[in-house]
């Protein structure tokens, strides 16, 4: 069955197993297309990603229709280049602004633009077509104003809302683990021993793309930090108390039935 | 003014002042124009919808001389020639043309006439004489294929399907064997649907089976589709978890597998923004881990929503909500700050082991409750299952719930605590 589309790489089965079509008619490229439409069974890329806005009080320059300059983004979590998985995010935003679908063509994938006012902000992931051909939806709302009503806007620091999150692939086919093997954006569990994966194939031109990652990124100085381990620890913790608690019950209920059994026998008697 | 309004009193005061000055407008609106009231309430005492008269046709001007005369007619869809009379309406001395004005209302179907011939040719049939077959033809031609009356009529008994499935075999045959070609007649209804006899006695019969059904059996019925829908789902989500295992087991069939997998119609739409409608009820992990893989793509803190939700899915709303507060109490984020896969894999993890706890707790609770029933000798009497009643003896309860709804408000802990309490609603964490 040749594979004409992208889509069907992901259902369908290897060139090995197919149908009654011969491979001399099958053109070279289909070929090339069907091997990488082979999927790996447990292994899972998960890409950690950081999405949120960053809003700077505009004081004296303030107007009543542009009180506030915000860069809605999303960035890897540890400030790498996502565009070796996402080919182009779409900003859709609020209908009052012009043209409210932002087109993000390449990383780093930020939009900045000047308001007042706070609504939610729907992003679309767009993946490269050996990566995924669904989009994956996105949701943030735009915050300006700062949490704590009483503190004074200063239009030195600004309001920063990020939120972690991860993209995660459960059935990665074979090119798009090939070509992110050993890319910083991307993790990747310990593959299987003796996996060989085809060469990998550029999705894009990489002499016309500029810098991706966002580690000098201007506004890279109020990017939070996201350490698992805090929260690891803190869920460890917890477990720890909460087992503590089930062992004393336990100890508690085989006590109160020993109990119960010595009042049976003797009401019995 | 409030006061009043409170009591009712105001309102009491407005009704007859309201009657009053509803019934002028009613009175004011019921004198008719032109006609006298009582014939106005003839037809029903409210205006027509719809002028019987056209009002501009009275007004307009009259030009033409219009008499009346009585005349002879024929009506060209007898066939005899019955000569009748009637009042013709002459405008300016012309007489009206043309033919009777309802002859074109006598419609009839054309039926076939076939000859002996084709008879020999191609309509005999060992259930049907000749005469039979005539006898059919010609009553459909009389009663323009009205097949009940035509079975009424019908000289044997038989059945309004097996005249039917007669006439329109004959008519089949004729017509295939009049036609120049096939492809002429490949458009004609009877050729390009035929009648199926077996097909209509079938229909006729479930027909009648439904109308004849009682409101009781109508109710069972629903239940009944309600009951198979629900165990197909369940039927499906089990299939897809024995798919993901068969998935995960064999690493050889993987090809296998997989051509099988996507012919599941189990593929939820990508929108990861919860609400999410999932088409069927998560009812264990691995369906959701199946259903997840389905999707391609997906974020990490929608599986872990996904997850609880399974997690949740035994639990009540209650117990749902003594988890969170729980989780609160020890210090954890109800949503991982850092939703990595090893943060989310914990804070499952956690969850899952709270409500083991609260299941312990109720365990004991119902356990001391029995131990009660033994002490005081009412050993062998049921004992009261409140659903909602914990009886936390002395033992367990340092901090103290109270007798009393007041006090459960209250945040903070007191001081020495009573036996039996009822109704306690928020049980702390701290407080074991």
């Amino acid at each position: 069955m040749p594979n004409t589309s992208s889509s069907k790489k992901h259902c369908q089965d290897q060139p090995q197993l197919s149908g009654p079509i011969p491979k001399s008619h099958m053109a070279k490229s289909e070929e090339n297309k069907k091997n990488s439409g082979k999927k790996l069974k447990d292994v899972e890329i998960s890409v950690p990603i950081v999405y949120g806005n960053i809003a700077f009080w505009l004081g004296k320059k303030a107007s009543e229709y542009q009180s506030h300059k915000w860069t809605i983004y999303v960035r890897g979590a540890s400030n790498e280049d996502l565009g070796v998985i996402i080919k182009r995010v779409v900003f859709q935003l609020h209908s009052s602004f012009n043209n409210p679908m932002r087109v993000v063509d390449a990383p780093p994938f930020e939009l900045s633009e000047a308001g007042w006012g706070e609504f939610e902000i729907a992003i679309t992931l767009y993946f490269h077509s050996d990566v995924c051909d669904k989009p994956l939806n996105l949701y943030h709302h735009l915050k300006l104003y700062p949490e704590d009503e009483n503190s004074s806007m200063s239009t030195k620091k600004p309001v920063v809302v990020e939120l972690y999150d991860e993209i995660v692939f459960p059935d990665p086919s074979e090119a798009f683990l090939a070509r992110v093997l050993n890319h910083p954006a991307v993790h990747l569990p310990r593959l299987p021993a003796g996996l060989t994966l085809p060469p990998p194939i550029p999705v894009e031109d990489a002499s016309k793309r500029r810098k991706g990652d966002t580690k000098d990124n201007p506004l890279s100085q109020w990017f939070l930090n996201f350490s698992e381990a805090d929260e690891l620890l803190q869920l460890a913790a917890a477990r720890q108390q909460v087992q503590a608690h089930i062992s004393k019950l336990k100890r508690q209920i085989s006590l109160i039935e020993g109990q119960h059994k010595q009042l049976k026998s003797s009401s019995d008697q | 003014m409030d006061a009043k309004d409170i009591l009712g009193l105001h309102k009491t005061s407005f009704p007859s002042s309201i009657e009053k000055k509803s019934r002028p407008p009613k009175e004011s609106q019921r004198k008719p124009d032109g006609i006298s009231r009582e014939v106005y309430a003839l037809t029903g005492g409210m205006p027509p919808l719809m002028p019987s008269i056209d009002a501009s046709q009275l007004k307009k001007k009259h030009n033409e001389k219009v008499t009346w005369q009585w005349l002879p007619f024929t009506n060209s869809a007898r066939k005899d020639d019955l000569h009748l009379y009637h009042w013709v309406r002459i405008v300016n001395g012309v007489l009206p043309t043309g033919d009777y004005s309802f002859a074109k209302y006598n419609k009839s179907v054309d039926i076939i006439k076939y000859t002996d011939e084709e008879y020999e040719k191609y309509l005999t049939d060992p259930m049907w004489t000749k005469e039979e077959t005539n006898e059919l033809f010609d009553l459909c031609e009389r009663f323009d294929l009205r097949f009940v009356v035509i079975a009424d009529r019908f000289s044997s008994s038989r059945t309004v399907e097996e005249l039917k499935d007669r006439y329109y075999s004959v008519l089949r045959a004729i017509v295939l064997a009049r036609a120049a070609s096939s492809g002429d007649v490949a458009t004609h209804p009877v050729i390009k649907e035929p009648y199926n006899v077996s097909q209509e006695i079938e229909r006729k019969r479930a027909l009648s089976m439904v109308l004849s059904q009682t409101r009781q059996h109508e109710k069972r019925d629903e239940e009944v589709l309600i009951e198979a829908k629900r165990i197909a789902e369940l039927r499906m989500a089990s299939k897809v978890a024995e798919q993901s295992q068969l998935v995960v087991a064999t690493n050889a069939d993987a090809e296998v597998t997989e051509r099988a997998v996507p012919g599941e119609s189990l593929s939820p739409s990508n929108v990861q923004h919860p609400p999410m409608a999932v088409p069927s009820p998560i009812t264990d992990n691995a369906s959701t881990l199946a259903s997840l893989r389905m999707l391609r793509v997906y974020l990490r803190t929608y599986a872990l929503e996904q997850m609880v939700q399974v997690s949740n899915s035994t639990a009540g709303v209650r117990t749902i909500k003594r988890v969170e507060q729980t989780l609160q109490d020890l210090g954890v984020n109800l949503k991982p700050r850092v939703p990595t896969k090893a943060v989310c894999a914990e804070h499952l993890e956690l969850r899952r082991e709270i409500l083991t706890w609260l299941n312990l707790q109720k365990q004991v609770q119902y356990k001391e409750a029995e131990g009660s029933s033994y002490r005081d000798g009412t050993y062998g009497e049921t004992p009261d299952t409140p659903k909602d009643r914990t009886f936390i003896p002395d033992s367990l309860n340092f901090g103290g719930e109270r007798v009393g709804k007041k006090d459960q408000k209250r945040k903070g802990h007191g001081a020495q605590p009573t036996a039996a309490h009822k109704r306690p609603r928020k049980q702390k964490a701290s407080d074991l």
